[in-house]
């Protein structure tokens, strides 16, 4: 088991053809995910790598190859319209991994996906990856391996650092999500939890935040609350200068400056395990297995 | 990006709403001049992205031109928090019957846009929402309908008991939310939104922040950029796809992703380093970034050790093992450098380095360790 993806996971891929998508998808091929179609306006009709057929609408690849799933590799100022054109098309799971969408653009998209009845993960995440199973974004296949940790995490190349260090110490994976780190994001770590606190496969739930916003301790809340399982945390931005991103203003309407210290706090009053360092992980986990 | 005071106005007057005439001005004569052609007093405002202007001495009265100009001497060349004044804003004063706050910013909580505002303006919001927040009155928008005008008049009311006053209120903040939404902005506020004597409502004083995403497909809002007021080498550094924010130590940090990038500067002090910047190169990689972030790096004095640390996901290992090489293939490293790369391309990336005579490392731990006692040695 896992949770979002699994091997019945029928992936379409929106923008096959440029550099970063046809790179990756490539590698989720090889790694073993059903890479149903591709998209790309004005190509539709030719294939990719001479397997995967390409379509020019995401309506035409659903329809041609019952694809439940898609992938959004397309530059940053088409995003938005792809998400849309992906849940007009009634695909269920959209993972949007270009980075650089337009805050306002996602106040638009946010209720046009909920409306849907689609999940949007993302935009500017790495997508996610259920070991042995599927692989929907760009989280690199060979450094998990299967087993009974949920990983959910606001970064991306962090993410893959904290599976790193589970996997050489013998912790597989049920799910590695990356939800991204962007104002708006599609899946926010309650939705993860919650997926996690109710999927057999997963034993433990390894959670990876940064500074800014308070989603950090929403989600502490929601783990005091509603999980069971054991819960380990780390927070990026023990460091970081104040207030170089985030204007005094956000700040006030969430009643929060964000901080490292704040959010630690927080995981640590949920009865989070908190790391000091990435490689803490297995430590802490272990104490709680 | 967050724009200069002189050309929020701009923008807000654009959209219709009533702000004083203002001249922005480069030298003291020209502020003499203008001050002479406005007649009465006027008010000189240093143009820099910070807050706090007054308390720094950037914000001036004078009564006459030849105190205008005298003050302009003063701030013109100024430093605020560490930045200098190259530019001033000229404005007649305005006699003030009261200071309101009207502010539009994007609340991730809600996913929308929200619209807040409070009586208690003209001094600093966030103390207002600290000390007494019951002056805080706030409306989300939903993007589909905008800002209603029923909305825009019940915040209204919040701030005014003069109908006549209310409407005008109202007015200014649905064009506040246009000009919002025009700019691309996750922050437009003003304050303090003043009534005059003669009970007009007027803007004085406007801050708009843009949201760097935005920028791509609206050139008129880009050019506003002025990179004089930057430092130079996040000028670079963003020009070439990078961010950099500089910092004090000596651990010069290489990282693709953000929060990576965090967690190594974590790291460093953990083991008793300081990091001497934050340099994220970003999710798609080319060598060329590679050197341009190196040269980066490099231009800072205080950097007594390089620490490359690359997890390769979207980023490819060996496109950053090239640039590495390119790079000091062309001007020879003063300082030593430690390198850490895993993930896609690892193996190529790891022969490539070998063959230039590089040793590349696959643990965090032990790179940021090498590289803090490397730094610790050289100073």
């Amino acid at each position: 088991m896992s949770i979002f993806i699994d091997r019945d996971t029928k992936l379409v891929v929106q923008g096959i053809t440029g550099r970063d998508g046809s790179f990756h998808t490539q590698q989720a091929i090889e790694y073993g995910t059903r890479v149903v179609a591709g998209v790309t306006p004005g190509k539709g009709g030719q294939q990719f790598n001479s397997s995967v057929p390409i379509f020019n609408t995401v309506a035409q690849a659903v329809a041609a190859t019952g694809a439940n799933t898609s992938v959004i590799y397309v530059p940053a100022r088409f995003a938005a319209d792809a998400i849309y054109e992906a849940a007009d098309a009634g695909i269920a799971l959209i993972v949007c991994i270009s980075e650089g969408v337009p805050v306002l653009d996602m106040t638009r998209v946010m209720p046009f996906v909920r409306d849907s009845g689609a999940r949007l993960i993302g935009p500017n995440c790495p997508g996610l990856i259920s070991p042995g199973q599927s692989k929907v974004g760009i989280v690199p296949g060979q450094i998990c391996a299967e087993g009974k940790v949920g990983v959910v995490s606001r970064s991306g190349t962090l993410t893959y650092e904290i599976i790193h260090q589970l996997t050489k110490s013998g912790y597989g994976q049920s799910t590695c999500i990356g939800i991204g780190g962007d104002p708006i994001i599609g899946t926010n770590f309650i939705d993860c939890l919650r997926e996690f606190e109710a999927d057999p496969a997963t034993e433990a739930i390894v959670m990876i935040g940064e500074i800014g916003g308070t989603a950090e301790q929403e989600a502490s809340e929601f783990v005091e609350q509603h999980v069971s399982k054991p819960v380990v945390g780390f927070i990026a931005g023990q460091t970081a200068p104040p207030g170089r991103r985030m204007g005094h203003a956000g700040a006030i309407i969430s009643g929060s400056a964000g901080t490292a210290a704040e959010k630690m706090a927080a995981l640590e009053a949920a009865n989070i395990g908190v790391m000091k360092r990435p490689m803490e992980v297995i430590q802490l986990l272990k104490e709680r297995l | 990006m967050n724009l200069h005071e002189y050309q929020a106005r701009g923008l807000l007057k654009q959209a219709g709403i009533p702000v004083p005439d203002g001249e922005v001005a480069v030298s003291p004569d020209e502020v003499e001049q203008i001050a002479a052609r406005m007649g009465g007093g006027v008010v000189v405002k240093a143009q820099v992205h910070s807050g706090g202007r007054g308390k720094a001495g950037g914000v001036k009265l004078a009564k006459d031109p030849k105190e205008a100009r005298a003050h302009a001497e003063q701030i013109l060349g100024m430093q605020i928090k560490g930045l200098t004044v190259e530019k001033v804003l000229v404005v007649p004063t305005s006699a003030i019957a009261s200071e309101s706050y009207v502010g539009v910013i994007v609340d991730r909580a809600s996913e929308r846009a929200v619209v807040m505002v409070s009586p208690a303006g003209g001094v600093d919001i966030e103390e207002v929402a600290a000390k007494t927040p019951e002056q805080i009155f706030k409306q989300s928008i939903d993007p589909k309908y905008g800002l209603l005008p029923h909305q825009a008049m019940s915040l209204a009311f919040n701030l005014y008991a003069d109908i006549k006053q209310v409407r005008q209120a109202a007015m200014i903040m649905q064009r506040l939310y246009q000009a919002f939404l025009d700019a691309g902005a996750s922050l437009a506020e003003i304050n303090p939104l003043i009534t005059t004597p003669d009970g007009d409502v007027v803007a004085l004083d406007a801050k708009i922040g843009v949201d760097d995403n935005e920028l791509e497909r609206r050139p008129n809002i880009a050019v506003l950029r002025d990179v004089s007021s930057e430092a130079p080498a996040e000028v670079a550094a963003r020009e070439a796809g990078l961010t950099y924010i500089k910092l004090d130590g000596q651990v010069g940090c290489c990282v693709n992703g953000a929060g990576l990038a965090m967690a190594t500067m974590d790291l460093v002090k953990y083991y008793g380093g300081e990091p001497a910047n934050f340099l994220d190169i970003g999710g798609s990689s080319s060598p060329e970034k590679v050197i341009t972030a190196l040269e980066i790096i490099t231009s800072d004095p205080n950097v007594k050790a390089i620490l490359f640390n690359i997890f390769g996901g979207i980023t490819r290992c060996d496109d950053v093992a090239n640039g590495i090489v390119a790079a000091t293939g062309q001007t020879k490293l003063s300082v030593p450098i430690v390198i850490r790369l895993t993930g896609t391309n690892e193996d190529v990336a790891v022969e490539i380095l070998k063959q230039a005579g590089f040793e590349a490392l696959t643990d965090m731990d032990e790179a940021v360790q090498q590289a803090v006692k490397l730094a610790q040695e050289a100073a």
